[in-house]
């Protein structure tokens, strides 16, 4: 018999209903890979028993000849930015430790209504800030890859879903899911060797989702095929009246609609992504790319996005502005941390429990985004940005005119060592500099492993499509996935 | 307007005020929860998890918020922007659950409008004085914090976290404390007329930052201080009147007034500085962005306008031109939003069942409404809302009047009898006999018996004395109990002594 | 634009984060560092361009007037470091 933990989403789905195995043998299956991968501190909270009630429940459903639901017998991992009620939600924070919510996200809360169950809650970076997954406060994720040549350094799963792309690639569950601002959800993938796809801004509610920045923030699923993904995605989205930047729009069938036959596609390839001295192997890696998408029949042409090297530094402006407003409500008063010294007044217990609850890169962008929203700054920084923005997302429209779709690569460079980055803020964000210009303009882009570097490290291709087109995505990442053929997976070491 | 003027050592001031006004909106739900907004619940029941802003949690905005402001803004002839949007004002308080404030400062909601204030409302020769408004805003109110209830401890209460404000700003155009309350009364009534607040002072639903600066006519604005939440007319204007003669006092003797939010000590009746709130704000405005921008859509828009009732000034006028009260009764009747729609009931129901147009019977309305109706009210300490007797009812004893049933005089007794029993008019009538009589030969034989009995008065009217005949008609009401009809005793004791 | 060590205490005071002076000035070359590099936007000719609003086309909707949450105090306080008697706790705030 196959492993169960090699399979798929669709396998475990289909399998299930043909009886080839029951949902409570998978969720066992998973249950005992999560327990014995301490190593990879991928998880901050394991729910075994949720995966268990979920996979009994659908035992039974299928036993009484009731119909099943579209993730019947399927476990899952959440990010541990997803609030869960009765299981404790942290963003990976001091903060929040202790936390316990009252309350289901609409996300996770979709994806329970539809028989998913929770293997358990997933590390990330701190409040989703980060690319490494070093910051956060339950420590650091390992990613299960390492270098070919027997080198046992730790790298980096990417960040800041690094728990979930960590749990995927290390078989400790088949799916999870993703929240991506500036990357978050594509560059772990690619770190990985997994396929992660952030839809258009506004297709997955943020109600229930620890916020970092409002107009980024956009959930989705990572898994390890593209087929995966679309089936997540469906039950993942909709529209939420709780949330005013909900799309009120139908959930298209993303997973009937897979076709990778690109014919009458245009793939445009800006050349703002290539600039001197990108890392060779990630420029082979997109050519192969390109090669593989006119061999699904897609035309290629070259397109310009002229404001690209400005994103970086748009979205260090943004995102942290909004971050400093979002996380004011951690203040040790409702819930969460509290710190407060004796003889402290509000303020001060304000100052101390924030001080305890917040790491050094969560205070660090709290406060950049205080400063570049202060009296005197405001129009120079924010303002600004937010026009620089509208230019960016001007740039996308402008090459959409020509084409259906861009292929790039996901990040810069594969993981790297952990350690190795986080002297230098600066020097981690260039990470997100191919998957920050998306998430200003909203697009739905996705991570695909396009294959292994010289170091045999997973390198990844990203897709970026028109706003609500996910299906050319996800269509154009299945043809990758098919050409590439990656089937490579780390060894076991943990 | 008769000009106000501080008489200072070196010479005279003039004063500036600018009014802020925060009034809750009248609605169901907050204006961004489904939480409910009644006013006196235990502590912390009516808060959502949205209010209490728990992580993940987002606003959605409430449709009659936005509609009560727009119409708030109609009313006062101020432009309404079809495109606005909220923005966050971040400070740290331990009654602002999310760390910022949902406001609006960059596009407001509405923007200028004007308010017409008369300073003395009775007197319709007075001088009309037209107050800008500079903008109307939509805001989330902040929750409560009690400090007395623990030694070392503040409470937190957030049921009123996110209750729907409008703040209504003027423009720095009013000159002395008389315009300020005048001002503040009649944006109240507006309120209450177009029904976006119920403008209950006592339980905070309508509170003025009350801004005030001196200076020599003619010259610059002075710098300004501001006293927060001042809940009554009466306190705005004694917060003017202290804090103007106080600026006069400071620069006089030399100093600077500092520019600075100060608090209205009413028991002492004085301001004072409040400095623990002075800790250099930097409110870090910026668009909410888990909010889109608001764009209202002409249906909406003509919905709001139709909806706006009568609103006072119109009201009066009509009033005083098409009904032909009095300027001092129209400004009475219109005063109030409730008073307005208790006269207009009344008024309803007397020309119904009279037969006759609204204009016809509204004399006679108004002033039983005004005299009686209120002297009665005030004897019994009670208000139009609570009046033991209705405008149907009061319609009905009108109408016994206007059709000669009873006279002026049984219809004072028998409005006695309809507050002591709640019966109405005309079973009190039937019952007690009060139906005057036009039987002409039971009033002749009484016009008889007083000219009879009274024959040297009868000499001296002969002889030239006519104001005798008032005397003759009043004995003859008199012997027939008040029930005679006074038009034919008047006839028949004329015709008597002719 | 380059910030100082009170510039950085005056931030971390409106972001109510206690800092000691140590961790301060080690943020100074830090946030400098950030902030030079963002400051590259200034460069963009932004003429005639709106800042951004909305990020997807979209238009707010609006809630119908109803009480449809509230009365739900328990899940509102219980996760509070300190509750009593139906309300948070602070330490005692002067007005």
């Amino acid at each position: 018999m196959t492993d169960l933990t090699d399979l798929t989403v669709a396998d475990i789905r289909d399998g299930f209903r043909a009886g080839d195995f029951s949902a409570r043998e998978v969720a066992e299956a998973f249950n005992a890979n999560v327990a014995g991968a301490k190593a990879l501190n991928a998880f901050i909270v394991e729910t075994p028993e949720k995966a268990l009630e979920a996979a009994d429940a659908a035992d039974k459903a299928k036993a009484a000849g009731e119909p099943l639901k579209p993730l019947s017998g399927v476990p899952i991992g959440m990010k541990d930015l997803f609030c869960t009620e009765g299981v404790q939600t942290t963003a990976a924070s001091h903060m929040l430790e202790g936390f316990t919510p009252t309350y289901e996200s609409t996300v996770s809360k979709k994806l329970w209504d539809a028989g998913a169950g929770m293997l358990g809650k997933l590390n990330l970076d701190q409040f989703a800030m980060g690319s490494s997954n070093e910051t956060s406060y339950f420590g650091n994720v390992i990613s299960p890859w390492r270098r070919g040549d027997g080198d046992t350094a730790a790298l980096a799963p990417g960040g800041s879903s690094g728990g979930s792309s960590s749990a995927i690639a290390a078989r400790l569950c088949p799916a999870a899911t993703g929240t991506d601002t500036g990357g978050s959800i594509r560059q772990p993938a690619a770190f990985t060797g997994i396929s992660g796809i952030k839809p258009t801004y506004g297709r997955c509610s943020r109600w229930g989702i620890v916020a970092f920045a409002s107009s980024l923030d956009q959930a989705g699923p990572m898994a390890r095929t593209v087929r995966d993904n679309a089936i997540l995605l469906e039950t993942m989205a909709g529209f939420d009246p709780k949330d005013s930047t909900s799309l009120d729009l139908a959930v298209p069938q993303w997973e009937a609609g897979l076709s990778s036959n690109l014919k009458g596609k245009t793939v445009g390839i800006p050349k703002e992504y290539r600039p001197d001295g990108l890392n060779a192997e990630i420029s082979a890696m997109w050519d192969r790319g390109i090669d593989w998408l006119k061999d699904a029949g897609a035309e290629v042409v070259e397109v310009s996005l002229p404001h690209t090297r400005y994103a970086l530094p748009t979205y260090y402006i943004i995102a942290p502005a909004e971050a400093s407003s979002n996380l004011a409500r951690y203040d040790g008063v409702r819930y969460g941390q509290r710190d407060l010294p004796d003889g402290a007044g509000l303020q001060d217990m304000y100052a101390a429990t924030r001080a305890l609850g917040f790491g050094p890169e969560v205070k660090r962008r709290i406060m950049i985004g205080t400063y570049v929203l202060s009296a005197g700054f405001y129009d120079a920084y924010y303002t600004q940005a937010q026009k620089v923005r509208a230019l960016i997302a001007r740039d996308f429209e402008q090459a959409f005119e020509k084409c259906d779709l861009l292929l790039t690569p996901t990040a810069p460079s594969a993981s790297f060592a952990l350690g190795e980055k986080q002297a230098d803020p600066l020097a981690m964000y260039l990470n997100d500099v191919f998957t920050v210009p998306a998430s200003l303009a909203g697009l739905p882009a996705m991570a695909v492993p396009g294959g292994l570097d010289g170091q045999g490290l997973p390198l990844g291709l990203q897709i970026i499509g028109r706003a609500l087109d996910e299906q050319t995505v996800l269509n154009a990442g299945l043809a990758i996935e098919e050409r590439a053929g990656f089937t490579a997976r780390p060894g076991k070491w943990w | 307007m008769s000009e106000y003027r501080i008489q200072g050592a070196t010479g005279e001031w003039e004063v500036v005020i600018g009014l802020e006004v925060h009034a809750q909106v009248t609605s169901q739900a907050k204006l961004f929860s489904g939480a409910a907004t009644a006013f006196g619940a235990e502590p912390n029941t009516q808060v959502s998890l949205v209010d209490a802003a728990m992580p993940g949690m987002l606003p959605v905005p409430n449709r009659e918020c936005i509609r009560q402001a727009v119409r708030t803004g109609m009313a006062i002839n101020a432009n309404v922007n079809k495109w606005s949007r909220f923005d966050r004002k971040n400070y740290f308080y331990a009654d602002l659950p999310q760390g910022y404030q949902i406001s609006q400062l960059y596009h407001p909601l509405v923007g200028e409008g004007e308010i017409e204030i008369n300073l003395d409302e009775k007197n319709p020769d007075a001088e009309t004085k037209r107050i800008g408004v500079e903008r109307i805003h939509v805001e989330q109110d902040a929750g409560k914090l009690m400090h007395d209830q623990h030694p070392t401890r503040s409470y937190v209460d957030l049921n009123r976290s996110g209750v729907a404000l409008m703040e209504i700003v003027s423009k720095p155009d009013m000159r002395s404390p008389a315009e300020a309350g005048a001002y503040l009364s009649k944006l109240r009534t507006i309120l209450r007329y177009v029904g976006s607040c119920d403008g209950n002072m006592d339980q905070g639903s309508m509170r003025a930052d009350v801004n005030v600066s001196v200076r020599k006519p003619g010259h610059e604005f002075g710098t300004r201080t501001e006293t927060k939440n001042v809940n009554s007319v009466r306190f705005v204007m004694a917060v003017v009147e202290y804090e103007a003669s106080r600026q006069v006092d400071v620069l006089e003797a030399g100093g600077k007034i500092v520019q600075e939010t100060r608090l209205y000590d009413p028991d002492k009746n004085e301001t004072r500085s409040m400095r623990s709130k002075e800790d250099a704000h930097d409110y870090r405005y910026f668009p909410d962005p888990d909010l889109l921008p608001l764009e209202l859509d002409d249906a909406f828009l003509e919905e709001c306008r139709q909806s706006l009732p009568e609103l006072p000034d119109v009201k009066r006028h009509r009033y005083e031109e098409q009904l032909g009260l009095s300027a001092y009764n129209a400004a009475t009747l219109t005063a109030d939003a409730d008073t307005a729609r208790w006269f207009e009931a009344l008024l309803a129901e007397a020309a119904r069942i009279q037969k006759k147009s609204e204009g016809e019977v509204a004399k006679a309305s108004a002033n039983w409404l005004l005299s009686e109706l209120y002297g009665a009210l005030n004897r019994l300490g009670k208000s139009l809302e609570d009046s033991p007797v209705g405008p149907e009812e009061g319609a009905e004893l009108l109408a016994l009047v206007a059709d000669g049933t009873i006279s002026g005089t049984i219809a004072k007794q028998v409005f006695e009898i309809m507050l002591e029993t709640g019966d109405r008019a005309p079973k009190i009538v039937d019952e007690k006999g009060l139906k005057q009589t036009s039987d002409t030969g039971a009033i002749e034989a009484a016009v008889a018996k007083v000219l009879a009995d009274n024959g040297d008065k009868v000499e001296q009217y002969k002889s030239g004395k006519e104001a005798l005949f008032g005397f003759f008609v009043g004995q003859t009401m008199k012997a027939m109990q008040g029930k005679a009809n006074p038009q034919v005793v008047n006839d028949l004791v004329r015709k008597a002594l002719a | 634009m380059s910030i100082d060590l009170q510039t950085v205490k005056k931030i971390a005071s409106l972001s109510r984060i206690s800092v000691t002076d140590a961790e301060a000035e080690a943020m100074v070359p830090e946030l400098n560092n950030i902030l030079g590099w963002v400051e590259q936007l200034g460069e963009v000719d932004v003429t005639g361009v709106e800042p951004m609003t909305a990020v997807i086309p979209n238009h707010q909707r609006l809630r119908e007037d109803a009480v449809t949450d509230g009365n739900v105090r328990d899940r509102v306080l219980a996760n509070a470091p300190q509750a009593e008697h139906g309300f948070f706790a602070v330490p005692k705030v002067i007005e």
